[in-house]
């Protein structure tokens, strides 16, 4: 199991953390209760069993909804 | 293609408005209508890519978004042909969101720039002796770090060579210079302003001071009150709601203009994003001032506090006490009135019979009397008898010397003259403890010691009454009589002496139980349970560390002339929360009057007025950044 802190692109409605937030869920191998977005720091804190799916996929899933990932740390 | 819609939103916005533009310059200039629509039609479609594109994707997972709104809205526009108001409400949607994403920025710039002090690169002895510019997270404990003039300290560590002077500034929010030599520690973010220092890490990434502070402050913007927690789930139905209302309203009256109004005037937006705003401008604002407030319920708490509790020593006083008068008596039993440098030789003896005998007790009196004396020729001590409570007495050069209070005075049968009494009384009325000091049955020297005041202490704690503190209560373990002087000097309410620290959490208690919101102040150690007990807990006096783990504000260095500013910031901040939920009430209210009671209201207005009242908020919580305490 690793966590992932990803910094997205500044957030600018509320409603977009419900978004990304979904989008996490859909990801196959993220630990669906450790998801969470905050809307000041623009930022998506979470934990996922890297054996199933990567960090790459998990920022896809983002990307996809429409929001700029800028850079992630993993550990 | 769906990515480079996203990238290029700006782009299609500012596409959008050039369509416009022309459209209307074509209606109005070249009175030509085919022109007009033409142009309105391609900004109105190429204008909704990216929204609509939004709404496809939040619908995917379920999710109806104020994009799914706008997106309707516009479509329903589009279909009853009035292109017009579609291709006006797509360019204030986007210009709305543009100036937002800039607005934000702001308000969260106070913040950013906390979070980039941080050190990202690190020059570490590697195993052949020289030094390597690493990233900062390949630094591990024990590490040999080198910092030169101008960079950053990596991590928290204890210099091992060199000297320097370091700005501090990021972690106790004072531009000073402070000078650090061999065995100095040095905090992680700090810069060297001059010289050069190796330092062996001893505390790296998150576990650093400054690392601390960062996590707390980022955790602390985001982290939600009860009624934000409300707002948000509130917010999740809200926009089906809001959907299901437009779309009951169409199947009843078959307007279809009515229908998508009612989509654009019902977009969440000032609501959910007011209070955010305000709390992350807020916290922002204490950042940059030493203060950290963790959270909007501590905002909200603190800011109804009307009733402070202080602990006296290390948070009132500055916790080490000094000599505040010294008197010599001559052979006569006057007061000698000339300097210490111009005693008699008799009494010169008797100052280094004092330090001789202080030198070797570890009473607390007895280093606030070393300091003052500044002796370092000493005579060895001879027959040292401790009078418990009292004092001691010994013998110094074959001379009889007793050092100690009243009481020792007395039992050595030492007479005091009228002078010495009437000092006495005077000294112990102002707060003193006092140490006598005989040679030979004789009262050569008094010094009255207290713990200082921290200064300005007075009028930061009138600064608070004035915010609405009415209570300013202080609770020590020291005797009633010193403070009932510290609590007369201050302009206190109230000073208890006597307190242990389950008393202390008990009158805590009490006051709560008076329906008080209270603070205590007080050392984050011994009053741990009162700092827990109370509503705001600030920890004092015991370094950044501690103060971060138990208090719900730091101020950073205990630095007690924070804490007015810390006050008056959260009454702002949580003012300026109210305003913001306010104006979105409002507006949501005079939108949907002016509906129903008007009939000047269409999309664009609504839509104005929407994208209008959330800028406002916005602006409102960027106010605070520039907070100052009066």
């Amino acid at each position: 199991m690793k966590s992932a802190n990803i910094q997205l692109e500044t957030l600018t409605c509320p409603s977009c953390m419900q978004k990304i937030e979904a989008a996490l869920k859909t990801v196959n191998g993220v630990e669906k209760d450790s998801i969470s977005v905050s809307f000041n720091t623009s930022k998506a804190k979470l934990d996922f069993d890297d054996s199933i799916t990567s960090i790459e996929e998990i920022e896809n899933a983002i990307t996809k909804v429409g929001y700029d990932v800028k850079n992630s740390k993993v550990k | 293609m769906q990515r480079f819609i996203f990238r290029n939103k700006n782009n299609i916005m500012f596409i959008n408005g050039v369509f416009i533009a022309l459209g209307f310059s074509s209606h109005w200039v070249l009175k030509n209508d085919q022109m007009f629509m033409a142009a309105l039609i391609i900004a109105s479609v190429i204008g909704v890519l990216p929204i609509a594109l939004q709404a496809f994707q939040a619908l995917r997972l379920k999710i109806v978004s104020i994009d799914v709104l706008v997106t309707l809205a516009v479509t329903g526009a589009f279909l009853i042909q009035n292109f017009e108001e579609s291709a006006i409400v797509i360019f204030l949607f986007l210009f709305g969101a543009f100036l937002e994403q800039r607005t934000l920025n702001q308000t969260r710039s106070a913040i950013k720039a906390l979070t980039e002090m941080a050190p990202e690169s690190a020059l570490k002895q590697m195993a052949d002796g020289q030094f390597a510019d690493v990233d900062v997270d390949d630094v591990d404990v024990g590490d040999i770090l080198l910092v030169k003039t101008g960079a950053k300290v990596p991590v928290d560590g204890t210099v091992v060579s060199g000297a320097g002077s370091i700005n501090e500034a990021s972690i106790t929010g004072e531009s000073m210079a402070v000078e650090k030599d061999v065995s100095s520690f040095v905090y992680a973010g700090t810069i060297v302003e001059n010289g050069t220092i190796q330092i062996r890490a001893e505390r790296v990434g998150e576990d650093t001071t400054f690392g601390k502070i960062i996590e707390l402050v980022e955790e602390a913007q985001d982290a939600k009150s009860d009624a934000e927690r409300f707002i948000d789930r509130f917010s999740r139905y809200y926009t089906p709601a809001v959907l299901g209302i437009a779309f009951a309203v169409y199947l009843v009256t078959f307007n279809v203009e009515l229908a998508i109004i009612i989509l654009v005037l019902g977009c969440p937006g000032a609501l959910v994003i007011g209070v955010p705003v305000s709390n992350v401008a807020g916290i922002g604002n204490g950042a940059k001032h030493g203060i950290l407030l963790k959270g909007s319920e501590v905002i909200h708490s603190f800011s109804k506090t009307n009733a402070m509790i202080f602990d006296k020593t290390g948070t009132l006083t500055m916790g080490n006490p000094a000599v505040s008068q010294t008197l010599y008596f001559d052979s006569a039993g006057h007061i000698c009135t000339q300097g210490a440098e111009n005693l008699e030789p008799e009494l010169v003896d008797a100052r280094t019979y004092l330090a001789s005998i202080e030198h070797e007790s570890s009473h607390p009196l007895a280093k606030a009397v070393l300091s003052e004396l500044g002796i370092t020729e000493l005579h060895p001590v001879e027959n040292t008898q401790v009078a418990k409570g009292a004092g001691i007495v010994a013998t110094v050069k074959g001379k009889r010397v007793a050092v100690g209070n009243v009481s020792l005075m007395e039992s050595e049968q030492v007479f005091l003259p009228e002078a010495a009494l009437h000092a006495v009384t005077n000294l112990q009325q102002a707060g003193n403890s006092l140490v006598f000091t005989s040679v030979n049955g004789q009262l050569h020297i008094i010094m009255g010691v207290r713990d200082q005041i921290r200064p300005h202490v007075r009028s930061h704690l009138q600064a608070l009454q004035k915010l609405g503190v009415h209570d300013l209560i202080m609770l020590s373990g020291d005797n009633q009589g010193t403070v009932d002087v510290v609590g007369r000097e201050l302009g206190l309410t109230n000073a208890y002496g006597n307190m242990l620290p389950e008393n202390k959490s008990a009158f805590v208690q009490k006051l709560k139980a008076q329906g008080k919101t209270v603070t205590f102040v007080g050392d984050g150690i011994n009053d741990s349970p009162s700092l827990a007990l109370a509503d705001i807990g600030i920890a004092m006096g015991s370094g950044t560390d501690v103060a971060i783990e138990t208090s719900d504000v730091v101020l950073m260095n205990s630095d007690f002339s924070r804490l007015p500013h810390a006050l008056g910031l959260a009454k702002a901040t949580a003012r300026n929360m109210i305003q913001n939920i306010t104006i979105a009430v409002g507006v949501v209210v005079f939108l949907l009057a002016s509906l129903i009671f008007s009939d000047w209201m269409n999309m664009s207005i609504g839509m104005l007025v929407h994208e209008g009242s959330i800028l406002a908020v916005v602006v409102n919580g960027m106010r605070l950044l520039r907070y100052k305490i009066a």
